[in-house]
C-alpha cells in the first residue's frame, strides 16, 4: 500500500496509514460507514462450514471496529466444471446462514471462474462517528483482553496431519463463531482501542494495535487462552509456515522472557483465521469487561497483558 | 549433493528420508512413520525449507529423540536423529507428544517378570466401579494403592474425562499416583478433559496428554485394563 499514491479524503476517519481492519467513511448525520472485505481459500474440508468461516472472518472486521453489519456482498472464486454447483451452494449457504445471524443480509455478489477456490465477502457496517474503535487509542495502563482462544492455524495444520482432531473440531467451532457477542458486551466499557486476530498472529495484530497508538505492550503470556490440544500440536512440530513468517517480522520488536516456552510462542506467532477481538479497555473496567464477556457465552475471554507505557509498538512477553 | 548425502547415509545404515518439496505437515507425518518404523538407530531427514527444518526437530525433540541439525547445501539441511537418545525433559511448559522414555521399553521386558507383560489402565472416571460413589472412591484409592504395593507395577496410567480429577491438587490418590511415577509408571492425563474442567493449572501428577499420544499408548500391545 506504500507504493501506491492515494487520494485523500477528510470524510475518510480510518484509512490505509494505520493498518487497521476497516475503512471509516464519517457521514453527515454524525454516524460513520465502515467497509472492509475479505476472502481465503478453504481451510476446511466440509464447504458449509467454510462457508460460514469466511463469513465470520469477514464480519468480525466490522465487530472489530465497534460498529453493526447491514449488508455483505460475496466474493467467489470457484471452478464450477470440476467441483460442482451443490458444494458452491453448501459454501453460499454456509456465508448467507452466518451474516444471517450476525442480524444482516446478503445482497449480491460476484464470481469468477478459477481452478482453486475462494470465497469471502464485502460488508458495509455502521456505527456512531465517535464511537467508532480503530487499532489506535491505546493507553498507558490499560488492559488487555481476548475473547477467542489461539491456535486456529496450528490445529489447521494438525488436521491435514489427521492428528488432535478434538482440537481441530474446537478450532473449527471457534472459527465459525462471530465475534457480535464481544462486540455488543465492549459497546458498554470504556474500550480504548480494538483489532481482531487474524493472518500475522496475535503478536503481529497486537503490534499493529501497539505501533498505531505509540505505546508498548506486556504480555502475560500463561494467561493468554489456547484451543485444547494446541499447545501438543504445537510442540510436536505441526507449525504453520506463516507462524514462522510472523515470527521473523516481528523480529526485534517482541521480547521474550527467557521462561516462556517454544511452543507457547509458536502459538502467539500462530496466524489466526476468523480470530477474536484485542481490547485495550480502561484498567479498571477490565475484569469487569471479562466478567460480562463470560456471561455472553464469550467463555474464553481473559486479561492477557497490559498497556506498559509510552512507546513505538515494542512488546515484551512473559 | 543430496545424492552423496543419500548414498553415504545409506553406506551407514542410516534410513534417509528424503522430504525436499513437501510443505508442512508432510515431512512431520513421513518423520514419525519412519521413527515408528526404525526399531532403534537413527533416522535422518532431508528437508529444504526451515519451516520443515523447525518442525521436525520439535516433533524429535517431543519424542524423547536426539536431533543433529546441518546444512546439506543448497538451501537443504539435514537433522539426524536418533531415537530415544534426547534429553529426559521437554522444555518448561511443553506439552511432550509423548514422555520421553516412556515408549522405550518393550512390553513384557524389565517390568513383567512376575506376572505377564506389564499393563496400561485407562481410568475414565473418579471412582471404580458401579452402585455406590462413595464405595466406588473407597475402591479406587485402593485400587491405586495396591498397583503402588505390586511387584510389577502398570507400563502406564492414563487418565481421561472425570479421571483426570484423580491427579489434580487436592485429590485423595495423589500419594499413590506420585509413588507410582516415582516407580517409572508413565502417568498421563487427557489435556482436552482437563481443558473441560478447567483443570490444567491444576494437574500435580504426570504430564498433560494428547489423544495422539494415548492411542500410541492404548496401541503399544501392552494388556489394556479400561476401568
Amino acid at each position: 500500500m506504500r507504493r501506491l499514491r492515494l487520494p485523500s479524503d477528510p470524510r475518510l476517519v480510518v484509512g490505509p496509514a494505520t493498518a487497521d481492519d476497516a475503512a471509516v467513511w464519517r457521514l453527515d448525520n454524525g454516524m460513520a460507514l465502515v467497509q472492509t472485505v475479505d476472502f481465503f481459500t478453504p481451510i476446511v474440508d466440509d464447504p458449509y462450514l467454510f462457508g460460514q468461516i469466511a463469513a465470520a472472518n469477514s464480519l468480525s472486521d466490522i465487530y472489530a471496529m465497534g460498529a453493526k453489519p447491514l449488508l455483505a456482498l460475496n466474493i467467489v472464486a470457484f471452478p464450477l466444471c470440476s467441483l460442482g454447483v451443490d458444494v458452491l451452494a453448501a459454501i453460499l449457504q454456509g456465508g448467507a446462514d452466518k451474516v444471517a445471524e450476525a442480524g444482516a443480509v446478503v445482497a449480491g455478489g460476484h464470481s469468477v471462474d478459477d481452478p482453486e477456490p475462494k470465497y469471502g465477502l464485502a460488508v458495509t457496517g455502521m456505527a456512531a462517528a465517535d464511537r467508532v474503535l480503530a487499532n489506535a487509542g491505546a493507553r498507558p495502563g490499560d488492559a488487555l483482553v481476548l475473547t477467542k482462544p489461539l491456535g486456529t492455524g496450528i490445529l489447521a495444520t494438525a488436521a491435514r496431519a489427521e492428528m488432535f482432531l478434538a482440537g481441530v473440531a474446537a478450532a473449527e467451532a471457534s472459527m465459525a463463531a462471530l465475534n457480535r457477542a464481544a462486540a455488543e458486551v465492549m459497546a458498554g466499557f470504556s474500550v480504548h482501542a480494538c483489532t481482531d486476530i487474524t493472518g500475522f498472529g496475535f503478536l503481529g495484530h497486537a503490534r499493529e494495535m501497539a505501533a498505531a497508538s505509540g505505546v508498548s505492550l506486556e504480555i502475560q503470556s500463561q494467561a493468554v487462552p489456547l484451543l485444547p490440544e494446541a499447545a501438543e500440536a504445537a510442540a510436536m512440530g505441526l507449525v504453520p509456515a506463516g507462524a514462522y513468517a510472523n515470527r521473523e517480522f516481528l523480529q526485534g520488536a517482541v521480547f521474550f522472557a527467557p521462561e516462556v516456552p517454544e511452543n507457547l510462542r509458536d502459538l502467539l506467532f500462530d496466524p489466526q483465521t476468523s480470530g477474536g477481538l484485542l481490547l485495550a479497555v480502561d484498567e479498571t473496567a477490565a475484569a469487569d469487561l471479562v466478567a460480562a464477556l463470560r456471561a455472553a457465552g464469550v467463555a474464553a475471554a481473559a486479561i492477557v497483558g497490559r498497556v506498559s507505557g509510552q512507546g513505538k509498538g515494542e512488546i515484551s512477553v512473559r | 549433493m543430496s545424492g552423496e548425502t543419500n548414498k553415504a547415509a545409506a553406506a551407514a545404515g542410516v534410513n534417509v528420508i528424503d522430504c525436499r518439496g513437501l510443505a508442512c505437515p508432510q515431512p512431520v507425518i513421513m518423520t514419525k512413520r519412519a521413527l515408528e518404523a526404525a526399531g532403534s538407530g537413527s533416522v535422518a531427514v532431508i528437508v529444504d525449507n526451515p519451516t520443515a527444518r523447525e518442525n521436525v526437530a520439535k516433533f524429535a525433540r517431543a519424542g524423547g529423540h536426539a536431533v543433529e541439525i546441518a546444512p546439506a547445501g543448497e538451501g537443504l539441511f539435514r537433522l539426524t536423529i536418533t531415537k530415544g537418545a534426547g534429553a529426559a525433559a521437554a522444555p518448561p511448559g511443553a506439552a511432550p507428544g509423548r514422555p520421553a522414555g516412556s515408549p522405550a521399553a518393550p512390553a513384557g521386558s524389565a517390568a513383567a517378570s512376575v506376572s505377564g507383560p506389564a499393563a496400561v489402565y485407562l481410568i475414565s472416571q473418579e471412582t471404580l466401579g458401579a452402585g455406590s460413589p462413595e464405595l466406588g472412591a473407597v475402591l479406587m484409592k485402593s485400587l491405586l494403592f495396591t498397583l503402588l504395593e505390586s511387584d510389577a507395577p502398570p507400563r502406564a496410567i492414563i487418565f481421561i474425562n472425570g479421571g483426570v480429577k484423580l491427579a489434580v491438587k487436592g485429590s485423595p490418590v495423589l500419594e499413590h499416583l506420585r509413588g507410582l511415577a516415582a516407580r517409572g509408571v508413565n502417568i498421563l492425563a487427557c489435556g482436552t478433559c482437563l481443558d473441560y474442567f478447567q483443570l490444567k493449572d491444576q494437574l500435580a501428577v504426570g504430564t498433560v496428554s494428547n489423544m495422539y499420544a494415548i492411542t500410541a499408548e492404548l496401541a503399544a500391545g501392552a494388556p489394556v485394563v479400561a476401568l
